[in-house]
């Protein structure tokens, strides 16, 4: 019963959590006295308009009835409205945010690939001159500008080369949208050509936004499998004779790999972050570009439904991963 | 002395250390060294987007100014804002993660808690937020990020001053009579020092990035300011055929995250052998 209490303990905390970062963003959005009844309205807009106007959105009132009437919105989902889109900013960002997930999902998948096993071959082989490159080249995956990064890659494969698009989800229209995954959508709706071209525009975003992630990887998988190897059970093992390629398959990795599955769980959180700018480069539908236009058109209230989204995600993610963490690893329920 | 020497016999660490060294030397004297230190503000449209040539050894942007010397002045910013934007989270996190671990009860719970609400989104978002609001300043974007990064320093601290506080010479400076503040400054704190220093070099490179991403975003230095990542997002529009123009700020963000990076992990094995473990 001490993994209930440990994930109640934990759901406990959830909704002070929120409410803390909603008060934090909200504070932080108002600390200059911006008036956007004056954008809406306009620049021909007569003082009385601005005033109705400013009454009517409810920026007459002072700052703590403003946020609890934005709390109150809040809990029924209302986020306001976009004060350039004119939609509602819950739309906009529901309507985004499955693209955003599917790039960080994608990212995620290239990173695990690359990066675990690429630790495994550092630690097992260890000092080697792969091991040597290997090393270099996560401790320069982390050093590396995303931003940057994209916009090399995109000149390079995109405009000289042609080899992939240069931005967007998809060139046409898209799959028949179900759940907002292209993916999912065109193997749901059996759209073999979607499919073969959502695949297409997410390898350059989902690599550029990956390849942190890997670096880290390689770097955790490195160190928990050499810890491992360098303990007492894997010597008796050898003394006793045992082939190496079965004592690092069946007793290594998996020991090795519990840290790296935690990891795992924190990188998703990163690679969510690590979007926002991604996306501005490749021009990705999601919760990222959004963002980015939001500030461009200093739309407060937009950037502040993105923190509130981006905040439930992660914490919703590292509380997944704490209650995981107790099935993989028993340990840390004593 | 002998730990400076380790350090040094750690190539990697080394390289880190010369990388840094040579971000400092630049900024110091990029007045100096800049062969047209005028052209931070001044333009000469006829001479723009030229490839890198012997007068110009990076070439030349949209505005004709030579990128080698805004580049030199960029490290300025950089440094700048990488420094006083730690300091700042370290002068706020450490304090904060020492009363919390020492006083680990209701404030304890409190201040963790609230450092946990920083925590609950990603970095860049909350610094979005604050710099959005703020307007685009150098100020701006070093508060931003110091009101961001102060909770891992707290965190940090928090987690090694509860383990300190039951360590035997702890308790006998208690029994000597000394007050709170003295054993939590004289005797707590400097022996959380190892892990504060590891984690600032660490730290400073993260943060490098993140400054850069908020200029990339339009959040940083308004124009002409030569900082980096505003630099990288202007070169945007004239890929691929003016291709130096955004090589040059972005090998230079690349070269100094990089040296932060090595030498923190030098660092870390340095004085911190505990996270070593099986490391080598």
């Amino acid at each position: 019963m001490r993994r209930l209490e440990l994930v109640l303990s934990r759901l406990v905390w959830f909704i002070p959590t929120l409410f803390g970062l909603v008060f934090l963003v909200f504070f932080i959005s108002n600390v200059i006295p911006t008036d956007p009844a004056r954008i809406v309205a306009g620049e021909n807009a007569t003082e009385a308009q601005v005033q109705a106007l400013r009454a009517e959105m409810g920026l007459d009132q002072p700052l703590h009835v403003q946020f609890g009437r934005y709390i109150g919105d809040l809990a029924t989902g209302d986020m306001g409205r976009s004060l350039y889109t004119r939609r509602a900013i819950s739309d906009d960002l529901m309507h985004r945010l499955p693209a955003t997930l599917e790039l960080t999902f994608a990212a995620m998948i290239i990173a695990i690939g690359l990066g675990v096993p690429a630790g495994v071959i550092s630690a097992v082989r260890r000092n080697s001159l792969t091991d040597q490159v290997l090393r270099v080249l996560s401790v320069s995956g982390l050093a590396v500008a995303s931003f940057w990064l994209a916009m090399e890659l995109q000149m390079f494969f995109s405009t000289r080369l042609g080899w992939m698009p240069l931005n967007g989800r998809v060139s046409g229209w898209g799959p028949d949208e179900i759940t907002g995954f292209y993916v999912i959508d065109s193997i749901l709706s059996g759209d073999w050509e979607s499919l073969r071209d959502t695949l297409h525009h997410m390898i350059l975003p989902a690599f550029t936004l990956a390849l942190p992630a890997a670096a880290t990887l390689v770097r955790f998988t490195r160190a928990g499998v050499l810890e491992v190897i360098n303990s007492n059970y894997v010597t008796y093992e050898r003394a006793m004779g045992f082939p190496t390629p079965l004592i690092i398959w069946k007793y290594v990795l998996r020991n090795a790999l519990i840290s790296t599955v935690t990891q795992i769980g924190l990188i998703f959180g990163a690679l969510f972050a690590g979007a926002v700018v991604v996306e501005a480069v490749f021009d990705w539908p999601g919760l990222g570009t959004y963002a980015v236009q939001s500030i461009l058109q200093s739309d407060t209230k937009a950037i502040l439904g993105f923190s509130i989204i981006v905040g439930i995600v992660f914490i919703g993610v590292n509380l997944l991963v704490d209650i995981i963490h107790t099935f993989i690893d028993p340990r840390t329920l004593k | 002395m002998n730990a400076l020497k380790r350090l040094m016999s750690d190539r990697a660490a080394a390289l880190g250390a010369l990388l840094i060294f040579g971000l400092i030397v630049v900024a110091v004297l990029a007045p100096w060294i800049a062969p047209y230190p005028e052209d931070v503000t001044a333009f000469h449209l006829a001479d723009r987007l030229q490839p890198p040539s012997a007068e110009h050894l990076f070439g030349t942007d949209r505005m004709g100014a030579d990128v080698f010397s805004r580049l030199l002045f960029g490290a300025r910013i950089t440094i700048t804002i990488a420094v006083i934007a730690v300091g700042v989270a370290v002068a706020i996190g450490v304090p904060i993660g020492l009363i919390a671990g020492y006083y680990d009860g209701f404030t304890g719970g409190f201040l963790m808690r609230t450092s946990d609400i920083f925590l609950a989104v990603p970095q860049i978002v909350l610094a979005i937020a604050i710099a959005q609001t703020l307007g685009p300043s150098v100020e701006n974007v070093i508060l931003a990020l110091s009101v961001t990064y102060w909770p891992f320093w707290a965190r940090l601290v928090y987690a090694e001053t509860k383990s300190l506080k039951k360590q035997t010479f702890v308790e006998a400076a208690q029994a000597l009579g000394a007050s709170d503040w003295r054993v939590m400054v004289m005797h707590i704190l400097p022996n959380t020092a190892s892990a504060i220093i590891v984690r600032t070099s660490i730290g400073m490179g993260a943060t490098i990035l993140t400054a850069a991403a908020l200029g990339f975003l339009g959040l940083g230095a308004p124009p002409p300011t030569p900082e980096w990542g505003r630099t990288i997002s202007e070169a945007r529009e004239f890929l691929p055929d003016a291709w130096w123009y955004a090589a040059a700020p972005g090998l230079a963000i690349f070269l100094v995250v990089m040296g932060f990076n090595l030498l923190g992990d030098g660092l870390r094995d340095i004085l911190d052998p505990k996270l070593r473990k099986g490391s080598r």
